[in-house]
């Protein structure tokens, strides 16, 4: 079901079937155009495949915004090894849910952006790894992948082809860090999920230590519309380098919060003020989130930008997952910093040093400036310990929660500082330091 | 250690769902579904894990230390999760956590006395644009107000 009302200016292709009477049935799956791509794709060689992701721009959209193609091309297909296609549905970036939004109102389409991969890659398995906390999702797709067994759309010669291929849901158990795709692998193999080292990457070495296409969920559901109208046709809705569209989750202070279609490129206060409503009782915009709790925060006067990695890049911040979270004049920026860093310190896996003491050390000198006890050196404590985090640990997590904090500081000093001389022995001038 | 067929064809199920030699990669599925009909992740159920997946006790026990939906003693019958991640938090989420900890009389991770009902402050759970949101086990509550979460609370008395 859809939680949220279309938008006129929404690009459909992702979300093209969501609104057809039982849109997560096969039935509705093959009566608009279900598994044509893959009967193309079968016919394609696996080059001309990973030849049209290419064209396409397509772009991983999890986060990192990898040239899929590219990604898809590291696979070494002659390896004797078997290889495995494993879906992200790991979605847990807070500000992001839009992946739950694409298995719950088309599960075929990820079915069949699974089966292409496994065409361009040689790959006769599968895993949708899910977030524990989906379990209903879990359910929906195995309703959609025992239908599709059922009806010879999985298992042995798919749709009357001599393609095989076998697809499982993982649940996951609770995990932030299992959405790190390193991490994700050693969870799929039963394990805590700590990063592994890179190189190698999951392309060579990734699920049971065979090469593995490991891509978000919205990704491989990109690639059905990819295969079906070209490459050529995809890219030309986003801007160059950024094909096709992007599911955008806009949250926060909004009238109309919700999960939108839209091409990459579009201007971010045009999704605020058109698609998303606007903000309530005509407050002003303070500050936007761009691409979830990771991404380094853009001050209202940023955010006439056009959405695509390339240009959010240049503000020095990230698209990264598509979680958009809008804050007005109302929003306390250092209250936001000290919940954002609570979940970096809950959700770091312990495994690099830098990360685990960091997130913690940061978590409790911003509780310490919230709750009024901080001194003048605390602020920019803050800002050096969270730049000593970059780059020094094996994933992502110590950076994703070093980088927004550093945005906070750097960008509402005056905030933390108003807070650091209510605290009355700062104001009393006992305390100098700083 | 017995378990219901539909949780036995379950298992049987995920053993074959790996490579050969792979069975390792049951185990958070296993205790995550086992962990389900049992009430908690208790010694026994981690045992019998490891028996089917052919690993030793410890390698199961360090996983369940590390999975924050893994539990080791019984939670409420109906777990009340409350999330005050970034995009709830904007639209009310810590007030309404507040709001549910007053309701409830229980705190982050207790339960009540009858052990119907226990309280969790999560983190991100996938619902930022029907903020703020709850999850009552698994099942998931949009938009949800002080007045929303009082009238599902006590339709949770009356199912019990």
């Amino acid at each position: 079901m859809l939680y949220n009302a279309p938008h006129p200016l929404e690009v459909k292709i992702l979300t093209r079937r969501f609104h057809l009477e039982n849109s997560a049935s096969l039935d509705t799956y093959l009566a608009s155009d279900g598994f044509v791509a893959f009967k193309k794709a079968y016919e394609m060689t696996p080059e001309q495949i990973i030849d049209e992701l290419k064209v396409s721009n397509l772009r991983g959209r999890g986060g990192a915004g990898f040239p899929t193609g590219m990604k898809w091309s590291f696979v070494p297909r002659t390896s004797p090894k078997p290889k495995y296609i494993v879906v992200n549905a790991d979605e847990s970036e807070p500000g992001t849910c839009k992946d739950r939004v694409l298995m719950e109102n088309d599960p075929n389409q990820l079915i069949e952006g699974i089966l292409i991969a496994g065409l361009a890659v040689d790959a006769h398995a599968g895993y949708i790894y899910i977030r524990g906390e989906y379990r209903y999702l879990i359910e929906v797709m195995e309703k959609a992948i025992a239908e599709a067994y059922k009806r010879g759309y999985l298992g042995k010669n798919i749709a009357g082809t001599n393609f095989n291929f076998d697809l499982y849901v993982q649940t996951g158990g609770g995990a932030y860090e299992c959405g790190e795709e390193s991490a994700l692998l050693e969870s799929l193999e039963g394990k805590r999920g700590i990063p592994r080292i890179r190189p190698p990457f999951p392309a060579v070495a990734g699920a049971f230590q065979c090469p593995t296409v490991l891509n978000n969920v919205e990704t491989f559901c990109s690639v059905p519309a990819i295969i079906r109208d070209g490459g050529a046709a995809y890219a030309a809705l986003g801007t160059p380098r950024n094909g096709g569209t992007k599911m955008v989750c806009l949250s926060g202070h909004l009238n109309k919060p919700g999960v939108y279609e839209l091409p990459l490129g579009f201007n971010l206060l045009t999704m605020i003020n058109e698609v998303g409503g606007g903000i309530p009782g005509g407050r002003k915009l303070k500050a936007v989130v761009p691409g979830g709790s990771s991404c380094p925060i853009l001050k209202a006067e940023e955010c006439d930008v056009a959405m695509d990695y390339d240009s959010v890049a240049k503000l020095k911040s990230m698209l990264g997952s598509g979680g958009v979270v809008i804050m007005d004049e109302t929003t306390d920026i250092v209250k936001v910093a000290l919940r954002v860093m609570r979940f970096y310190a809950h959700e770091s896996c312990g495994w690099c040093i830098p990360c685990r003491e960091g997130t913690t050390w940061l978590r409790k000198m911003l509780q310490r400036i919230v709750d009024g006890h901080g001194v003048p050196s605390d602020v920019n404590m803050v800002n050096e310990l969270a730049k000593n985090m970059l780059g020094r640990t094996f994933c992502p997590l110590g950076d994703a929660a070093a980088m927004p904090t550093i945005s906070y500081v750097e960008k509402f000093r005056d905030e933390f500082e108003a807070y650091v001389r209510k605290n009355p022995i700062v104001s009393s001038e006992l305390v100098s330091v700083g | 250690m017995t378990f219901s067929p539909e949780l036995e064809a379950r298992f049987e199920k995920l053993l074959n769902s790996y490579p050969p030699g792979r069975t390792r990669s049951a185990v958070i599925p296993m205790l995550m579904y086992g962990q389900d009909e049992v009430g908690a992740v208790t010694r026994e159920l981690i045992e019998e894990v490891a028996k089917r997946c052919k690993v030793t006790p410890l390698q199961v026990d360090e996983v369940v230390g590390y999975y924050s939906m893994m539990h080791r003693q019984p939670q409420g019958k109906y777990h009340v999760q409350v999330c005050t991640n970034i995009s709830c938090m904007l639209v009310g989420g810590a007030e309404l956590y507040e709001h549910a900890c007053k309701k409830l009389g229980l705190g982050h991770k207790q339960t009540s006395a009858d052990g119907n009902v226990s309280l969790e402050e999560v983190e991100c759970m996938g619902a930022c644009s029907w903020a703020p949101a709850v999850q009552v086990n698994y099942d998931f509550h949009h938009h949800v107000t002080t007045e929303q979460f009082d009238k599902l609370i006590e339709g949770l008395k009356n199912a019990v």
